[in-house]
């Protein structure tokens, strides 16, 4: 596989390794401790950290500074950047921004409806859609030139990823709207939180039936339940995620106390289960104000320790 | 249709309530389709305040005219001979003739009577829906003639986001999802290969980010 950036985690990914990562929300304030924090709980066993772009339309400390933060402390992160809140114009002025700090991965997302967050009744912008993000970046790191046409000097060096959701509707669109992703020029995919693995499982052979996997590298979402609560709200609650009812049980027949606990192994297992399919790269372990529980359920998958690149 | 709602009285009355003439000035176009601003609403908006003023012990003087439309100088122009009797319009034309109401008669205060809120249709008595945000560059032949741009909460040329959910739109499971019926509408066509080319990116100078916009047609100009 050819090595288009200094992105470790490209590096990873092109040496065969199933690569880890993880993400970070950034604080609601302007306190770097709390990034600090999170980072060192996970930081010696995922490749690389996601930091949220103002995730579920609340304001936040900025992705790009608490990126900037992470990589100040020697790790590598990812820049989730949303189409919501920036025209182009700030898009790939942060994108330099970004680069200037050597941030070489980048997560092309259209991001929440404000309507979610704490100022519904803000504008959004969507100057661009997530797909014609990932051209951006793609134009402005292989061709070094601006969407205007004009010259960039020291383009921006980065791993181009984008969010998939094998789960959302249309299920038919599921597939090529992810070729559409991979034309686009799209490198790396982190994908919804997987719970539903039969379906998932499909949506890969689809995939692979159209030669796509070969084409981007799929690292497979998977969030630890902490109650059965949770798992009925990601259920019933969060758009496009589906869990099956089997899963509600098993975390409902679980003795409250003992809930995080089956949440965890629920996890390990479907990861154990994932990590055969053909075409999963890796793994996205969004463990949702839960950082702490990263190591062990990576340890516990038999993929610690993190292999190392130069 | 340019769809319109009306506004609150209270509102109304807080902008007029120290005028003494006031012509209330409905619009036989749009707003009448819509049951927002034509002569009907404004008999009944006539009527409301009548009783605000009685109640309130003053005698206020408060005509009804109803233009044919409030977009075009012939129509406006019908008023020309009375507007002097009043001392303030509450035009219940969308904002398009609000503004040419108050640009021809600079010195009369005009105050809105109803929300402008968008370009629809009537889907039936009493609701009415957006369908387009005249964006000035019309995509529909792409998207099996249904916009993205107006429909789609985010306005993305290439969706569905991944909120979208059984046919609805993650903000509210009332509307539906904009790429859910362009995908169902291109099956329908045959073409749902076209689904997977890329949008390119949009020049939005034609939509309202490129300022105030003109169409100007010389091959019709006098």
């Amino acid at each position: 596989m050819k090595i288009n950036t200094p992105s470790k985690l490209e590096k990873i990914l092109a040496a065969g390794h199933l690569a880890v990562t993880s993400e970070c929300g950034p604080p609601r304030g302007s306190d770097p401790e709390v990034i600090v924090e999170k980072a060192n709980l996970i930081k010696d066993h995922v490749d690389a950290i996601n930091i949220t772009d103002n995730q579920t339309s609340v304001t936040r400390m900025c992705s790009l500074a608490a990126c900037i933060k992470l990589k100040l402390m020697g790790l590598e992160p990812v820049l989730q950047m949303v189409t919501r809140d920036r025209n182009r114009i700030a898009l790939q002025s942060d994108i330099l921004g970004a680069a200037a700090f050597d941030i070489h991965n980048v997560l092309c997302l259209s991001g929440d409806h404000q309507s979610f967050g704490d100022c519904p009744t803000g504008q959004n912008v969507h100057d661009i859609d997530s797909i014609q993000l990932i051209q951006t970046v793609r134009h402005m790191r292989d061709e070094s030139k601006f969407l205007g046409g004009d010259d960039i000097s020291r383009s921006p060096k980065m791993f181009v990823g984008a969010a998939a959701n094998p789960f959302a509707d249309p299920f038919e669109i599921r597939v090529p709207r992810l070729a559409k992703k991979i034309a686009a020029g799209v490198e790396f995919i982190q994908t919804q939180c997987i719970y539903d693995l039969d379906k998932f499982e499909l949506w890969m052979k689809m995939a692979g039936d159209r030669g796509l996997l070969e084409k981007v590298s799929i690292l497979a979402g998977v969030t630890p339940f902490k109650s059965v609560g949770m798992a009925r709200y990601m259920k019933n609650r969060v758009p496009g995620i589906e869990v099956p009812d089997e899963m509600i049980k098993r975390m409902a027949d679980t003795p409250k106390e003992k809930q995080p606990e089956e949440g965890v192994k629920i996890c390990i297992e479907s990861m154990q289960r994932l990590k055969e399919v053909e075409g999963v790269r890796g793994f996205h372990v969004m463990a949702i104000e839960w950082e702490e529980m990263v190591p062990e359920i990576v340890e516990k998958t038999g993929l610690y320790p993190r292999p190392s690149v130069d | 249709m340019i769809v319109a709602d009306r506004k609150p009285i209270e509102e109304i009355i807080a902008e007029i309530k120290e005028h003494e003439k006031i012509l209330i000035l409905g619009c036989n176009e749009c707003v009448t389709v819509c049951e927002a601003g034509g002569k009907k609403e404004v008999g009944v908006l006539a009527s409301a305040l009548r009783m605000y003023f009685l109640n309130q012990g003053r005698d206020v003087k408060l005509d009804e005219i109803t233009l044919e439309r409030q977009c075009d100088h012939e129509y406006l122009e019908e008023i020309r001979d009375v507007i002097d009797q009043y001392d303030a319009v509450v035009s219940l034309a969308c904002g398009v003739g609000v503004q040419f109401m108050a640009e021809k008669y600079h010195t009369m205060p005009v105050y809105p009577g109803v929300n402008t809120c968008f370009l629809g249709v009537t889907e039936k008595r009493g609701l009415w829906t957006e369908r387009c945000q005249a964006c000035g560059q019309c995509i529909l032949a792409r998207t099996g003639g249904i916009c993205p741009v107006s429909r789609c909460a985010k306005r993305i040329l290439n969706g569905p986001c991944g909120g979208s959910t059984q046919g609805s739109c993650e903000i509210n499971k009332e509307i539906s999802c904009a790429w859910q019926l362009i995908i169902d509408r291109l099956k329908a066509l045959d073409r749902l290969d076209d689904y997977e080319q890329i949008d390119p990116i949009k020049d939005w100078s034609t939509d309202r980010a490129g300022g105030p916009r003109k169409v100007e047609r010389e091959d019709v100009q006098q």
